[in-house]
């Protein structure tokens, strides 16, 4: 497989994955500020998971109070400068903004979001509280463990934070598209926690046995966990060398100078999510000569929001509607395409519509590399070994008002509720638990 | 096409858009390109017999969430040129104009021969007028000269006395705001012979303090000292000045509105109120001499719009309405009403009316399903990877504002927060009593033949 320093400069990968949308200049963060209407209850805070009051940072940003603009971002959600990068704003805070209905453009609360927490990087906001006594193990140091673990040390709670990885961060860290959250700035997040005195063991992958016995040497135990690998597509010749699994092919931005990645010439991805997206738009600044991404439904069923979908369009990135892989093309083990066979199905808009395969209607897209983005599997083993964890349809079940799952003591957020949501999701599932781990303590 | 002509005492100009004194007015140079960029007239700024020394820096502005320049002070003195420069420019510029108005600013100590002195030698330069600088707030006033005497009707009168004694052109005289009733120095200055009066001139003001070197601004090595304040900001304080002189049975001469316009509807209210013509500096030192253009252009526009031929036509029209709080009609009534097809859900009118006026505005929050099913037409949604988003909605739930028209006083404040156009408007009920004013009301009360007003039940 090739890399992408063959094809590229390191000067032009750099400008590749410079940061998009850019940050705004002082200029612009001040006139796009004073913008924003100051709404009463406003929808913006409302739609934003975390509840971040926008309004308040947006208007402490207009009148220089930077500051301050920081600390109400990142008291409501400690991942706010990610949040700002990667929050998928024009169906969070942005689609809410009554700006949309007004001006037809809402406030960049994001970009605004951004421009506060940029400028406050390495000012320290917040302190333990007065030490209980109690420890917590937090599973698994993603955006919902971190916040958890944020949390919990604001009320004075010891934390040890257990995570599988080399690195802290989880997705956060390596699963975002590198121009949108780069690793320095992630572990520059994963630092406003650390320095709240918590405990963070890396190259910690617990089973669920190793979990089950810290509910007895821990006060309250949460499972930050997230997802596991790829879902297969279950089709032929999937082990052929080329085929990726989404999540690995974007690691290595993270892990890799981007001169090191590999990438294909043709690039083919199957799915039509968000990551698919990531993996196409990174492909594409790899140099990969040209990149397709595959989906079984339709493009009114895409599952990718609108702006991601206009920034893959943007890379030009070509989309293949109605095709649903039969299987891998290898020669001597080594991928070179794959087979698809057309679909048909009733209603192109919904995502649950019945698919039927076209006869006869087989063809080959070739390509040296492909890239699975299907979206991850639930950790069913570890899940397995909880026992009295309900499970349902992948997703652990928990009290949605204090994160309580119904082993006693152990309590869940994060990916591993949702089956892949967002960093801002992730985030509040953390706090909640943490409120929840917090009252049951001192009921205790 | 409507005329724009006017004849301010005498002086025709062709249109009443002059440019005020002061920045703009300093040289010939600036004045040329004021006339021909399309301004009537020109006030020439301020001259004295021996020019003044100026500070750096001079100018201090107010924004207002990153609009620049609401308000804007200075200061700067009257001209740092020498009488002999300005009035070589005079000269040719009216030479080179005699279509336009051109005044010459004056200020001189206050005896009479300086005053004799400097208003002959401006009308032998060829000047259409003078006008009388009793203004500026700033500087002069500390030497006994601009608001020092503008602030004492006796010297208002007697400075006027001294140039109508030899002025064979027009004087006008310019009053300060920084005092309780101008209208009594308007009415000095009519007394003394006064041919026109304009106003404002700038307000006492200090603009900032730096709050990192804690110095005022503007600064001059980390000090500063009060200044004058003009720009759109003061304009609303300007009209009212206008609208007092203008009213007064006692001071019948033409008047020359200042303070604040920028855009041609500023202008327009001076006019109603009764200015003859206006002046404008502040507009100009920010945008430059162009907008005048669109100052015609709105004037003209309205003009032919409303059926005024002339600016005579337009002059003091609105005047008659300003009458004193106790003529004001107790029995009229409105109320807000809020267009909910237009609400954009900001809650803007709420908070205003919660927290700081009546509490007539209801507040509920209405889960989505509810809102759709019955606005469903109205709710502009859009949708991004298979998710419906409400603009103006949030966390599933719709803030819905009803007015309670029951309380509502109909005080405007909802209607002046709100960011629609026309989205709340403020309707007449029937209150289905006569008309009576607070006079008429008192009048009737001693005379046993109304009841008591009694407060509203919700205070």
């Amino acid at each position: 497989m090739a890399r992408a320093g063959d094809r590229l400069s390191p000067a032009e990968l750099s400008r590749n994955f410079a940061d998009l949308p850019t940050p705004l200049t002082v200029d612009e963060t001040l006139l796009e500020a004073s913008r924003c209407l100051f709404c009463f209850d406003a929808p913006c805070t409302r739609a934003c998971p975390t509840h971040i009051d926008v309004p308040k940072f947006i208007r402490q940003i207009l009148h220089q109070n930077t500051l301050g603009a920081a600390k109400t971002i990142l008291e409501s959600n400690i991942f706010g400068g990610s949040c700002a990068r990667a929050c998928p704003t024009e169906v969070l805070c942005e689609g809410a903004c009554v700006d949309h209905v007004l001006m037809k453009a809402p406030v960049q609360i994001g970009r605004l979001q951004r421009s506060a927490c940029d400028a406050t990087t390495g000012v320290r906001f917040f302190e333990p509280g007065p030490p209980t006594g109690k420890r917590v193990a937090v599973i698994g140091s993603g955006p919902a463990g971190l916040s958890c673990a944020h949390e919990l040390r604001k009320r004075g709670h010891e934390v040890v934070v257990f995570e599988a990885r080399d690195v802290p961060g989880g997705l956060n860290t390596l699963g975002i598209a590198a121009y949108k959250i780069s690793t320095e700035f992630a572990l520059s997040e994963v630092d406003l926690v650390r320095q709240m005195g918590i405990e963070l063991l890396l190259n910690q992958r617990k089973s669920g046995a190793e979990i089950k016995s810290m509910l007895s040497d821990y006060d309250a135990v949460f499972l930050g966990i997230g997802l596991g690998s790829t879902a297969p597509l279950g089709i032929e010749g999937e082990d052929a060398s080329g085929v990726w699994e989404a999540l690995d092919f974007i690691f290595q931005t993270h892990t890799k100078a981007f001169s090191d990645c590999e990438v294909g010439r043709h690039v083919l991805i199957i799915g039509a999510g968000n990551t698919a997206i990531d993996v196409a738009t990174a492909a594409h600044r790899l140099g990969a000569g040209q990149v397709t991404i595959v989906y079984r439904r339709g493009e009114e069923a895409m599952p990718a929001f609108s702006y991601e979908y206009e920034l893959a369009k943007g890379d030009a990135v070509r989309f293949e509607w109605y095709a649903q892989p039969v299987r891998v093309v290898e020669h001597d083990g080594v991928a070179r395409g794959i087979e698809f066979v057309r679909t048909a199905l009733d209603d192109p808009a919904s995502r649950s519509s019945q698919l039927r395969a076209v006869a006869g209607s087989n063809f080959v897209l070739e390509a040296d590399m492909i890239v699975k983005a299907l979206g991850q599997e639930p950790l069913l083993d570890l899940l397995a070994a909880l026992p009295g964890l309900q499970v349902k349809g992948g997703k652990v079940v928990v009290d949605p008002a204090t994160g309580a799952t119904g082993v006693a003591k152990l309590f869940a957020g994060g990916d591993c509720l949702s089956k892949g949501g967002e960093i801002v999701d992730a985030v509040q599932d953390g706090k909640v638990a943490a409120w929840g781990i917090d009252a049951m303590i001192n009921h205790a | 096409m409507p005329d724009l002509s006017i004849e301010f005492c005498g002086v025709k100009a062709p249109n009443p858009f002059w440019l005020a004194s002061g920045p703009p007015t300093n040289s010939e140079y600036q004045v040329r390109r004021a006339f021909d960029a399309g301004w009537g007239g020109a006030v020439w700024k301020t001259i004295a017999h021996e020019p003044i020394v100026n500070v750096s820096s001079r100018y201090g502005g107010v924004d207002y969430d990153r609009r620049k320049l609401m308000g804007l002070n200075n200061i700067e003195l009257i001209t740092d040129r020498t009488l002999d420069t300005n009035l070589k420019e005079v000269a040719r510029v009216k030479k080179a104009y005699p279509e336009h108005a051109l005044f010459v600013s004056l200020m001189v100590e206050s005896t009479r021969e300086a005053w004799h002195d400097i208003t002959k030698q401006t009308q032998d330069a060829g000047a259409d007028g003078v006008e009388l600088n009793f203004g500026c707030p700033h500087g002069m006033s500390e030497r006994g000269m601009g608001s020092a005497v503008g602030q004492v009707p006796d010297y208002a009168c007697m400075i006027t006395e001294w140039v109508k004694e030899v002025a064979t052109i027009p004087v006008m005289v310019k009053l300060t705001p920084n005092i309780t009733d101008p209208v009594a120095i308007g009415r000095a200055a009519v007394q003394g012979g006064a041919d026109a009066i304009s106003l404002i001139n700038t307000l006492n003001s200090i603009m900032a303090v730096d709050l990192d070197t804690l110095a005022p601004k503007p600064s001059v090595r980390g000090d500063g000292s009060h200044g004058g304040y003009c720009g759109p900001a003061v304009k609303p304080i300007a009209l009212n000045m206008v609208a007092s002189v203008a009213g007064d049975s006692q001071i019948r001469v033409p008047i020359s509105g200042i303070g604040g316009i920028q855009a041609w509807q500023d202008a327009v209210e001076f006019l109603l109120l009764g200015a003859n013509s206006v002046q404008v500096c502040t507009a100009v030192m920010h945008y430059g001499f162009r907008i005048v253009e669109h100052l015609k252009s709105g004037l003209e526009g309205w003009m032919s719009e409303k059926g005024f031929s002339t600016i005579r036509d337009v002059v003091g029209r609105s005047l008659p309405r300003i009458k004193t709080w106790g003529d004001l009609d107790l029995n009229y009534k409105v109320i807000a009403e809020i267009d909910e097809r237009k609400c954009i859900h900001c809650g803007l009118c709420y908070i205003a009316c919660e927290d700081g006026c009546h509490q007539s505005i209801k507040w509920d929050r209405v889960p989505m399903s509810d809102y759709l099913a019955s606005n469903g037409a109205d709710a502009q949604a859009f949708r991004s990877g298979g998710m419906e988003v409400f603009p103006g909605a949030g966390g599933d739930v719709v803030n819905v504002f009803t007015v309670k028209e029951e309380i509502c006083v109909g005080c405007n404040m909802c209607s002046l927060v709100c960011p629609v156009e026309e989205c709340i408007t403020m309707k007449e009920v029937e209150t289905g009593k006569p008309p009576m004013s607070w006079n008429a009301y008192q009048a009737l009360l001693s005379a046993g033949k109304t009841e008591k007003i009694e407060p509203p039940e919700h205070v």
